[in-house]
């Protein structure tokens, strides 16, 4: 485990594109998505939401909805345990209990429109939804907070009455109620003092819209409670284990009492690490003992789950004539919803992590409006910081008159330098791929009119924590490799090829599974970048038990000691000389004579992620005369540690750079005086279409990472870190003037263009 | 729970019959239909399926007529060489509804009689003089397309009655059209503006010039409109830079859009005439280049 491979050596799997292992199940449609779970005698559960963004419950009246023929059962808040406000930890982040538990059913107050106040199960959707239309709600509508402007007013409507603003530290002095829920500052140095050695100054102030992660598949569950209280939760979810932690801390129960069985899930990019439908239908199951199936309709995902926080962002950044970053200042204010817990931590923490510098204050709020309350979503909070962060470091390089690679090249962090938010960084390839971008033929290519180009850094920390894995090897030498995290990038190819590597196994041999809370150990979520890293770490700690373990079969047949036998290819080898190799079939197959089955099992704590920081350049080319922005080229550049497979590793960097194009282009939720979406649809929430963007150039840079024996660092978030600044960058030098809004949509691009 | 009769009639006949049920709807391509039913609209009492009525498959092009079925889908348009020369700003507003998928199922016809004011087949439908044959239990009459409409989702077909087929004049060799919209996407999208422009040129001693225009513009009213002034602005004129910016202003001043989700008033009149002249110049050259071409 302790030996870090850092001589990059050539494996004989690992590194390889295998056939991904759930695509002919995707293409052919036989994989079991989330709403694809049935049961005999299943009923349908559906939500009745809030029609108004802000107001109190006065009264539900349900008794002519019950009177329907087909309902079977009818739920409300008042169903639901009333529970302690508390949080707990969710993987990299933590929640308070009581405030999911308010946001999957409304007790008192509505504070978004879409908000669910009641939830109905019917043998048949068409009597569910006759009866959706039935049930009576008076509401004392409030005034609608629908932005920071609104939310921060002196005499602003208050979401939470008893809400103050709290710190790591603990409340504000002479705390006050108020929407700001948290106050974060990250300060370094003497700021003030900075910008006195500073030749040049420059500022401005960017915002994001708020943005949906877009997964293709709506939230969808299946929850069968039996009448021994055991519970069996089938749903689409990053992360089974949080689920069950979520779903038991809402209905207050444990969590042993819960089965959850992830499907297949139909991406998640953070959004599906939040509880929505699936408390609902455990109260609904057990109130009708039947089956309840619950999914949601696309208008449903966009008005209430996700988003991300939308933002505002001022940032002021001193340096001197030569480049070097001498203070920079910014306060970052970020949308959380109806509920506390924007990503403005980590955006504070992510914004300059790729710099050195001496002097820095950076002063994050987290602000609740009348939205859904914001999910994750890959990166939480660094692409809107990285958005403001180097878009005015792009303005600087202007006002220098200096390349922009070179002014982050002049103060990037490398091996040993401390990040602004604490710790020093270990082997890093942030220089590499600076350099990597600059010595690209496309950086030195010639733009014709109305073209330009952009580039920008990304930076996000990664994380390790709690995986379990087990390898089982079959009689006939195939192995099966179970783990408890979820799918959603690859990562069933990449636990193959990390058990064929240590095996010597190819990796058609051996069949990667996703457990449930049941069938694998504990295993925190899909997310954060962590599963290739940590999961991928316990099946290799499990695989190397299993060879241990073949090892010792081989050594009890050939009746020498284990020291003596070496496996090498997936056989054994008497290292004496005096046996010809074994097989692992061989040993497999006659595994119940010599002590049973064999396999391995590992349940670890993964610390030291390695972080990852990877550089963009987009050409775009902008039409005058209707402010439409055409991406001409595109390039991903990342240190990746080590590419598992390489294939979906540049899945994750183009996938990633996708999303931040769409983000900058046209996606953005539009919300009318009343709080209420007005465009809850992909036809009018415009994420990219395959015809709308080249194909995306990667390069990969494989610094690898020392703590993992194959020096992975995750990959899958930071490529979505740099987009906002690098194609708001390029459509800044096209126009001639700096873009500090998105999504720059061509009405918005044309006003700028023309000066409305 | 609502009920609904799916009919496959195979004549025209048995559809006109089993129209007759007051709330019936037709299918086409469905690619309207079927998500407007998901989106909550109430569920037809009966559903007429008009693909198996072998008569509305056929696209004919005679010496002085085309007509196109009513099954007639995207796809089988835009795959039709001969169309496709004669009438290729007609052709490209077909190729531009959804998505290649869709316009396997989706019918030009269909995409007029669904009444979005940005539909992307209407606008070069009206400046190619097209008219609707339609049949119903009174028996059969005939509407310029541009006559069709009346506002966003509704037109002038009476209870039971149906389009059978849209009847084109021939164009002539020295006529061609274009049609373009803006979309924010390059696809699966619905134009924030359209502008069709079909022209007939003549020569001159000094090279073509227009001799008879058509301008329709759509996404900017309740219902495509022709625009006689961006018409008159071109004819007479080779084309030149004031004759478009006269035609593109003559757009922007007969649009009444609204603002919404898709644009604002302001953007839609200034893109309008941005699409305006561009598809007036496409189809100046397109007819310019038959020209040539007959003369050689």
């Amino acid at each position: 485990m302790n030996s870090p491979k850092s001589d990059l050596p050539n494996y004989k799997y690992v590194g390889t594109r295998s056939i991904r292992p759930d695509g002919v199940d995707k293409v052919t449609g036989r994989a079991q998505f989330g709403a694809d779970v049935s049961l005999p005698n299943m009923v349908h559960g559906q939500v009745l939401r809030s029609t108004i963004a802000h107001g109190r419950i006065r009264s539900i009246n349900i008794d002519k909805a019950m009177a329907v023929d087909g309902v079977l059962a009818i739920i409300t808040a008042a169903d639901m345990p009333d529970i302690e406000r508390r949080m707990v930890p969710l993987g990299e982040q933590q929640a308070d209990i009581r405030d999911v538990a308010d946001n999957v059913m409304a007790r008192d107050k509505v504070l978004y429109h879409g908000q669910p106040v009641a939830a109905i199960a019917a043998t048949s959707l068409a009597a569910g939804a006759q009866a959706l239309e039935l049930i009576e709600v008076d509401y004392e509508p409030l005034p609608v907070v629908i932005d920071l402007d609104a939310a921060q007013a002196d005499n602003a409507t208050l979401l939470h009455d008893e809400q103050i603003t709290m710190t790591m530290a603990g409340p504000v002095e002479n705390p006050v109620p108020t929407n700001v829920a948290f106050y974060m500052p990250l300060a370094k140095g003497d700021v003030a003092a900075g910008f006195e050695q500073a030749d040049v100054i420059v500022e401005n102030s960017f915002e994001t819209a708020t943005v949906h992660q877009g997964y293709i598949e709506p939230h969808a569950t299946l929850v069968d409670a039996q009448i021994d209280g055991r519970t069996r939760v089938w749903t689409s979810t990053q992360g089974p284990f949080l689920f069950r932690t979520l779903i038991a801390g809402v209905l207050d129960i444990s969590v042993s009492e819960l089965q959850v069985i992830p499907t297949e899930i139909g991406g998640g990019f953070g959004g599906k690490l939040s509880v929505y439908l699936e408390p609902l239908a455990v109260v609904l199951s057990r109130r009708c003992s039947r089956p309840v199936k619950m999914v949601m309709s696309r208008e449903d995902v966009l008005r209430a789950s996700g988003p991300a926080s939308a933002s505002r962002i001022w940032v002021k950044i001193g340096a001197r004539y030569d480049g070097t970053l001498v203070a920079i200042q910014a306060k970052l204010e970020f949308e959380a919803g109806a509920f506390k817990g924007s990503p403005v931590v980590p955006a504070v923490m992510t914004m300059f992590a790729s710099y050195k510098m001496e002097h820095l204050l950076l002063e994050g709020y987290d602000v609740v409006v009348n939205k859904p309350k914001a999910s994750a979503y890959r990166a939480p909070g660094a692409p809107q910081a990285a958005f403001a962060g180097e878009a005015l470091l792009d303005e600087l390089a202007l006002k220098l008159n200096m390349d922009p690679i070179d002014l982050r090249l002049k103060n990037a962090v490398d091996e040993g330098d401390r990040a602004v938010y604490g710790p020093a960084f270990g082997p890093i390839g942030l220089k590499q791929a600076l350099q990597a971008v600059k010595s690209h033929s496309w950086y030195d290519a010639p733009l014709a009119a109305n073209q330009g180009r952009g580039m920008a850094v990304g930076f996000w920390f990664n994380v390790g924590m709690q995986s379990s894995a087990s390898v089982r090897i079959n009689e006939d030498g195939a192995v099966t490799v179970v783990t408890g995290s979820v799918d959603v990038g690859g990562s069933r190819a990449s636990m193959a090829l990390f058990a064929a590597e240590e095996l010597g196994v190819p990796p058609e041999k051996i069949q990667a599974l996703v457990g449930n809370t049941k069938t694998i150990g504990y295993c925190d979520t899909t997310g954060g970048s962590r599963t290739t890293f940590a999961t991928g770490l316990a099946v290799v700690e499990a695989s190397r038990k299993a060879v241990i373990e073949l090892r010792n079969r081989a050594a009890m047949t050939w009746e020498l000691d284990v020291e003596q036998v070496s496996w090498q290819n997936g056989q054994a080898i008497d290292l004496s000389g005096s046996n010809p190799p074994l097989a692992l079939a061989e040993i497999t197959a006659k595994a119940g004579h010599t002590g049973g089955p064999v396999g391995g099992d590992a349940q670890i704590n993964a610390p030291h992620a390695g972080p990852g920081f990877g550089v963009q350049l987009c050409d775009v080319e902008v039409d005058p005369e209707t402010g439409y922005t055409k991406i001409l080229r595109y390039l991903v550049v990342q240190d990746v540690g080590k590419a598992i497979h390489p294939s979906y590793v540049e899945g994750q960097l183009q996938g990633g750079a996708v999303q931040g194009i769409g983000m900058s282009l046209n996606e953005e939720y539009l919300y009318n005086a009343d709080g209420v979406l007005d465009d809850p649809g992909f036809l009018d929430y415009r994420v990219p279409v395959a015809s709308d963007v080249p194909m995306i150039e990667t390069h990969l840079i494989e610094v690898p990472h020392p703590p993992h024996p194959y020096g992975v660092r995750g990959v899958g978030e930071t490529p979505i870190v740099p987009p906002m600044a690098a194609v708001t960058s390029a459509i800044s030098h096209a126009i001639g003037k700096r873009v500090t809004q998105v999504p720059m949509s061509p009405p918005r691009l044309l006003s700028l263009i023309d000066g409305d | 729970m609502s009920e609904m009769i799916y009919s496959v009639p195979a004549s025209l006949t048995e559809a006109v019959q089993q129209l007759a049920v007051p709330g019936a709807a037709l299918l086409a391509g469905g690619t309207d239909l079927l998500i407007q039913l998901r989106g909550g609209r109430p569920v037809p009492p009966n559903l007429v399926d008009l693909k198996k009525i072998p008569e509305l498959q056929l696209i004919e092009i005679g010496p002085d007529s085309i007509r196109i079925g009513a099954g007639v889908t995207g796809i089988q348009i835009t795959d039709h060489a001969e169309l496709t020369s004669l009438m290729p700003g007609f052709v490209e507003g077909v190729g531009l509804i959804g998505s290649t998928q869709v316009q396997g199922r989706a019918t030009p016809i269909g995409n007029l009689c669904n009444g979005s004011p940005a539909a992307d087949s209407v606008p070069a439908m009206i400046a190619a003089d097209a008219v609707c044959e339609i049949i119903g239990r009174e028996g059969s009459r005939e509407l310029p397309v541009g006559d069709f409409l009346t506002g966003p989702g509704r037109h002038c077909l009476k209870v039971g009655e149906f389009v059978v087929a849209l009847r084109f004049p021939r164009p002539r060799t020295n006529q061609s059209d274009a049609y373009l919209r803006f979309i924010p996407r390059t696809e699966m999208d619905l134009a924030v503006a359209g502008a069709a422009v079909n022209l007939i040129l003549k020569n001159t001693d000094s090279g073509p010039i227009v001799a008879d225009a058509k301008v329709v513009i759509g996404g900017v009213a309740p219902t495509a409109l022709t625009v006689d002034d961006a018409a008159q602005a071109l004819i007479g004129t080779s084309l030149d830079d004031a004759a478009l910016l006269a035609a593109g202003a003559a757009s922007t001043a007969a649009a009444r859009p609204i603002s919404d989700k898709r644009g604002t008033a302001q953007y839609r009149k200034k893109i309008v005439a941005v699409l305006t002249r561009r598809a007036a110049q496409v189809a100046f050259d397109r007819a310019a280049q038959q020209l040539h071409g007959s003369n050689d």
